[in-house]
């Protein structure tokens, strides 16, 4: 198991309990929720059980890496920091409209009533790739 | 009131923006296959919460937070028909580094 993947990997869980405080925030406490519970939780345990299974990278290599890291993309890190700097220093006035909490902003209607080819989507979508981690998981239990 | 709302939109947008560069360069700068997909679920993040935005801008959070939960359920198929196949590439050539994998260069 390799350290630096563990803190990516608890990196990704930080950044989707902050994102859904601020989706929380934002008047959507359904999808929060969801993110919360499926993003910082379920898909951090499926990356947690894989790092587990693989090997550290030898000093040497990892060595090298660093050094052809920091030759392609030594600009990336400023770029993001310059972007940042300039994005908070914009200041546009935008008209809002606070949401309302009618029938029309109800996500369990919208959902079951509007959109429901979309949870037909969702299920063949689960039933896909419960079939496709089945198959790809079974090749290995043969060896 | 319209002002705290436009500053978390502001706040909420840049942080979208620069969680979107951050995906983008992790899946470029690295060699590990384990942290390109991470490097995409955080992609995925920027879009969930621009959509969030959207919603909010609107104010048609209801339609947002279905295509949100949608987005969501799709995210953590791909992932974890991605990290399978990590793994299989993994048990076949005992590496995840995109360098050393040869077999099945062209």
């Amino acid at each position: 198991m390799t350290t630096r993947l563990l803190h990516s990997a608890v990196g990704l869980a930080i950044t989707s309990a902050i994102l859904s405080i601020l989706i929380f925030r934002l008047a959507s406490p359904i999808a929060a929720v969801f993110e919360l519970s499926v993003c910082a939780g379920l898909i951090f345990a499926i990356f947690i059980s894989s790092i587990t299974v693989t090997q550290r990278v030898s000093a040497e290599r990892l060595i090298i890496r660093k050094k052809e890291r920091l030759r392609k993309f030594w600009l990336l890190p400023i770029i993001i920091v310059l972007v940042a700097a300039a994005l908070s220093q914009v200041h546009f006035q935008m008209a809002f409209n606070l949401p309302a909490q009618t029938e029309e902003n109800n996500v369990k209607i919208i959902l079951w009533n509007l959109r429901h080819l979309d949870l037909l989507g969702q299920i063949v979508i689960l039933l896909t790739g419960a079939f496709g981690v089945v198959i790809l998981f079974k090749e290995w239990k043969n060896d | 009131m319209i002002n705290d709302m436009s500053q978390l939109f502001w706040m909420c947008s840049i942080g979208a923006i620069l969680v979107f560069i951050t995906g983008f360069y992790c899946i470029l700068v690295t060699f590990n296959l384990i942290r390109a997909i991470i490097g995409m679920d955080l992609l995925t993040k920027a879009v969930t919460l621009f959509l969030i935005l959207a919603g909010y801008v609107t104010g048609r959070t209801g339609l947002a937070q279905a295509l949100a939960i949608t987005l969501i359920v799709i995210e953590v198929v791909v992932i974890a028909v991605a990290v399978g196949v990590v793994l299989c590439v993994f048990r076949h050539n005992k590496t995840i580094d995109v360098k050393l994998l040869r077999n099945i260069k062209g």
